[in-house]
């Protein structure tokens, strides 16, 4: 098997804060390949967004990269000056946020932003540059992209507007995108339409993915592998068909058992028991173990990380193996 | 478009209207002007034809009438003190206080709004602070001081700069200006920088407010997620976003400035608008005060009517009737 194109490597982000220091990524280490997408899973709040603002170089201050490596082709990125980062930021890399009404600027016409970032890395002309854009907007299925180019997002429908924000992502065909939750603030007939979209266009480009959601389904849905994340770590990956069918970690099928399709008509949704950890004041040891059901003593000690084939987890008593 | 405009006007015509009512019958309760007409030792015949001339034995409705149906054919009837047609007067002085208060506003907000959104970009550089440090400065002394401050730093002690009145002028339009003169330039400098301090510490304020919340919208970061320079972020999307506060102050302190430009004009000896407005005052020159109020009121309409355009200009969201 070839190199990946991402391999994060024990990446540690935090926040100082007045109450102590927040570490919203506490040592995640994953590989993304050349045209696969990766789902990344987990609730609210377990550090989904930081770990993708992290691999872009565009953590907000004053939170930093304490820890780890992200390497990019091999090359490490992290702590790049900003020059370099930015010349990867769109080109190699790209992202697509949660809300397209407060990603796109209201004030500038599509085509401007468009040609803005189309201009950020590259030297184009006026007229070139139009055509590219309207290009890129058929391309994620925008009807008369030629006038809708002079248009301002207010005058797009959500889903539209979430599709002029993904063709500027694609815009330089980039190797990576990263998509944080971009069907959360959808309608959900739209939602399961975008999703479908972005799966065909990653195919058909071969860009990768990293798609984001606190949603298992929609994840699942999407991702050839997924990664869930806990308190700022990934407590277990593996393919995605593997990791639904026979989950290894208790908190993954803690997830699982929450969904609706998979609990029983009539049953209650049965959802996970206590709150997410403070990242503030994290247990030592193993940050789930306060909720699970498994817990013993000696979880107040550090998981041991283990291999299974393409999978891995990060659990003293993980669920279907046997002691 | 069209039919906005015309509704404007309308309104526009009752507002001064209303105006002239109100400041008609506001100054005749200010005091009997024949007083200042006549020498005090005039004969009651005199008098009594003076009265009659004038037309004060009249009802005051019938005055207002009077004035009004003149008005209208543009004339505002003489000025007692200098005994020449009141709308030439003021039209005599508007050019000095028009290009005193335009310097004033333009270089304060030229000047404060870069200074503001770098303050608001980089709001703990010690750069930043002492730009703040200026603004706090601007906003606490009171002009008359700074006035007096100027005058004597640079026009006393230094003899850098002329200490008062408009210098050499030069006809453009058949109106007189000293911004077209080397000396008349020299003249402007210290009114203006009078009158522009304030305006300025609102700029800065106002723009860094503006930056400092713009810099955290998702606006920013998928900009900047793009591959945007921190420059092209900086003026073209945030300038864009923190606009219309900037605008509608701007217009608001123009035409105040433009209205009440009193202290700097009597500060400096400038023959401009504030000054006339206090002489007559002091004259009860009657006149003069029910028209310069008229055109303050006029003054106010036009440029929020023009504030108004520009809004629609500035944000496509406030654009009605076009989808
Ligand atoms: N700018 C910041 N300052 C302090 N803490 C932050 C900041 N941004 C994120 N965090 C913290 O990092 C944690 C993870 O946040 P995030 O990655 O946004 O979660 P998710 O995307 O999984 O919902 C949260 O607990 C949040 O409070
Ligand atoms: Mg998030």
């Amino acid at each position: 098997m070839s190199a990946p194109l991402l391999d994060v490597s024990g990446l540690e982000t935090q926040f100082p804060t007045r109450d102590g220091v927040v570490r919203a990524v506490n040592g995640v280490s994953f590989t993304v390949n050349r045209g696969e997408i990766l789902g990344l899973v987990g609730e609210s709040g377990s550090g989904k967004s930081v770990t993708g603002f992290s691999l872009i170089g565009l953590v907000d201050a004053p939170g930093r990269i304490a820890a780890g490596s992200v390497k990019l082709d091999g090359r490490d990125i992290v702590g790049l000056p900003n020059d370099e980062l930015r010349a990867i930021r769109g080109k190699r890399i790209s992202m697509v946020f949660q809300d397209p009404s407060m990603t796109l600027n209201p004030v500038l016409t599509v085509g401007d932003q468009m040609l803005l970032a189309l201009r950020a890395h590259e030297r184009i002309s006026a007229g070139d540059g139009r055509r590219r854009c309207v290009a890129a907007l058929e391309q994620v299925g925008i009807p008369d992209p030629g006038r809708r180019l002079d248009s301002y997002p207010h005058q797009f429908s959500g889903g539209m507007r979430q599709r002029v924000a993904i063709a500027i992502a694609l815009l330089h065909k980039p190797d990576l995108v990263i998509a944080d939750e971009p069907t959360t603030a959808l309608d959900v007939s739209i939602q399961a339409q975008i999703l479908t979209e972005m799966k065909a266009l990653a195919r058909d480009t071969g860009t990768a993915m990293i798609w984001i959601s606190h949603d298992l389904a929609t994840v699942s849905s999407m991702a050839d592998r997924i990664a869930v994340m806990y308190a700022g770590r990934i407590v277990e990956s593996g393919p995605t068909a593997t990791v639904l069918r026979d989950p290894r970690h208790p908190y993954t099928r803690g997830l699982l058992d929450s969904l609706p399709a998979i609990a029983q008509a009539g049953e209650d949704l049965a959802s996970i028991p206590g709150t997410t950890p403070s990242l503030l004041k994290l247990p030592p040891g193993c940050p789930f173990a306060p909720r699970c059901p498994r817990a013993q003593p000696v979880c107040a000690n550090e998981p041991p990380l283990a291999v299974e084939g393409d999978r891995t987890f990060l659990c003293h008593f993980p669920l279907g193996v046997r002691a | 478009m069209l039919g906005f405009l015309i509704q404007r006007i309308l309104q526009a015509a009752l507002v001064v209207l209303a105006m002239s009512a109100l400041v008609f019958a506001g100054v005749f309760a200010i005091g009997n002007p024949i007083d200042v007409l006549i020498s005090p030792d005039a004969t009651q015949d005199i008098r009594a034809a003076t009265i009659a001339k004038y037309g004060f034995d009249r009802p005051l409705w019938e005055q207002y009438f009077t004035f009004l149906g003149r008005a209208l054919h543009g004339d505002f009837g003489q000025s007692f003190v200098y005994n020449m047609p009141v709308g030439r007067l003021i039209l005599s002085r508007l050019p000095a206080t028009l290009e005193l208060t335009l310097a004033a506003v333009l270089g304060a907000t030229l000047l404060g709004v870069p200074l503001g959104m770098y303050a608001g970009y980089r709001p703990q550089s010690r750069f930043s602070k002492a730009v703040m440090a200026l603004s706090i400065l601007g906003f606490s002394v009171p002009t008359f001081w700074v006035g007096l401050v100027l005058i004597f730093a640079f026009a006393v002690n230094l003899g850098w700069l002329p200490a008062g009145g408009r210098g050499a002028t030069a006809p453009l339009f058949g109106v007189e200006w000293s911004f077209l003169t080397a000396d008349g330039l020299q003249h402007m400098i210290l009114p203006a920088i009078n009158l522009a301090l304030f305006k300025f510490a609102l700029m800065i304020r106002l723009a860094r407010a503006g930056t400092r919340e713009a810099m955290l919208t998702d606006t920013v970061k998928f900009a900047r997620a793009a591959g945007l320079s921190e420059r092209t972020v900086l003026l073209r999307h945030v300038l864009r976003l923190i606009a219309i506060p900037l605008v509608t102050v701007f217009g608001l302190e123009f035409g105040s400035t433009l209205a009440f430009a009193v202290v700097t004009e009597t500060i400096f000896s400038w023959p401009g608008l504030g000054k006339l407005i206090i002489d007559s005052i002091t004259s009860l020159d009657r006149p003069v005060m029910v028209a310069y109020l008229m055109l303050v009121a006029l003054f106010f309409i036009v440029i929020n009517l023009a504030v108004d355009l520009s809004y629609a200009a500035l944000d496509p969201r406030m654009r009605k009737g076009r989808a």
